[in-house]
């Protein structure tokens, strides 16, 4: 029986070593604002690339999908209710 | 039996799915409790931003470098390993599983050291925390963060080291078949998990601050 590993797994591991490589160098160059933005797009690519191939998302269906994407939607939530509040707080001082 | 479903199921498939979906439940309850930490982060890190950059200079950005190699890598060998579950090979997927464990092993290892020259550089808040500068007192919020966060993720690294270890042996075993493996995918996508929240906590606390 074959025992090699399927070759998206391969790839994939192989992609996510070269994201850790990328990332860590893009740090390292003065970008101002977008060192944030490249560190977390490439940590999101990252993420994706371990929910979709290494858990095996991109084989489920709707259901599954829909319990594992719940999680972030309200953390989405979360977040965007939290940084309404701090984002503005300092436009309405109290009276 | 492991080749019988549970009275409560049609078959095998459907008990298989029905743990799966357990699991991401369980998944979702996580990423709003690391969430609510990295929720938290953003919030101060937005409000105090050049102390963050400051603070997270002095953290060992090699050692993080290597420990998310070593948590990618075992990640790797754990979703390899469920594949070969899959097909029947549960004796070679349990070679697989025990080298994921290893290196979550060694992850733990490093995070160790870690610590111990962060303490020695005077940067764990209330203990003996000395931090030169005008950033002192954002680089101890940062640094309750830091190690807060890490030490939460390494207690779901040293439990992912046991699920895996115990996985391990009950596959070496012949446990599993092509039939039923459900627990060999049910604890791969708790791994895989822990790697993914280790994937941003990687670049929000070794990144920042180092093009300055």
């Amino acid at each position: 029986m074959n025992w090699y590993p399927p070759r998206a797994i391969v790839l994939s591991w192989l992609g996510l070593l070269a994201l850790l490589g990328i990332t860590v160098l893009t740090a390292y160059q003065p970008l101002g604002p977008f060192n944030t933005v490249a560190a977390l797009t490439i940590a999101t690519i990252k993420a994706l690339l371990i929910a979709a191939v290494f858990m095996e998302l991109r084989d489920r269906g709707g259901l599954m999908l829909a319990f594992a994407s719940a999680g972030f939607f309200w953390l989405a939530v979360m977040v965007w209710l939290a940084f309404s509040d701090y984002a503005t707080r300092t436009n309405f001082p109290p009276p | 039996m492991p080749d019988a479903p549970a009275f409560q199921f049609v078959d095998l498939r459907q008990q298989h799915d029905a743990a799966q979906l357990g699991m991401w439940v369980f998944l979702a309850t996580e990423v709003l409790f690391f969430g609510g930490l990295i929720l938290a982060y953003c919030v101060y890190r937005s409000a105090y931003p050049d102390g963050f950059a400051a603070a997270a200079r002095h953290t060992q950005i090699l050692i993080g470098t290597i420990n998310t190699a070593i948590l990618l890598t075992s990640s790797f060998f754990v979703a390899w390993a469920v594949t070969l579950a899959k097909t029947g090979l549960g004796r070679i997927a349990a070679i697989l599983l025990g080298a994921a464990a290893i290196m979550g092993i060694s992850f733990l290892v490093l995070k160790g050291i870690e610590y111990r020259i962060e303490y020695d550089e005077h940067l764990v808040p209330d203990f003996f925390f000395v931090f030169e500068g005008p950033n002192g007192r954002s680089a101890w919020l940062f640094f309750a963060f830091y190690f807060v966060a890490t030490g939460v993720h390494a207690l779901h690294v040293a439990i992912g080291i046991v699920v895996l270890a115990v996985i391990a042996m009950k596959a070496r075993r012949g446990t599993y078949s092509a039939r039923y493996h459900a627990p060999v995918t049910v604890a791969g996508l708790y791994w895989h998990f822990v790697d993914l929240v280790w994937v941003f906590l990687f670049a929000l606390i070794y990144l920042p601050g180092r093009s300055t």
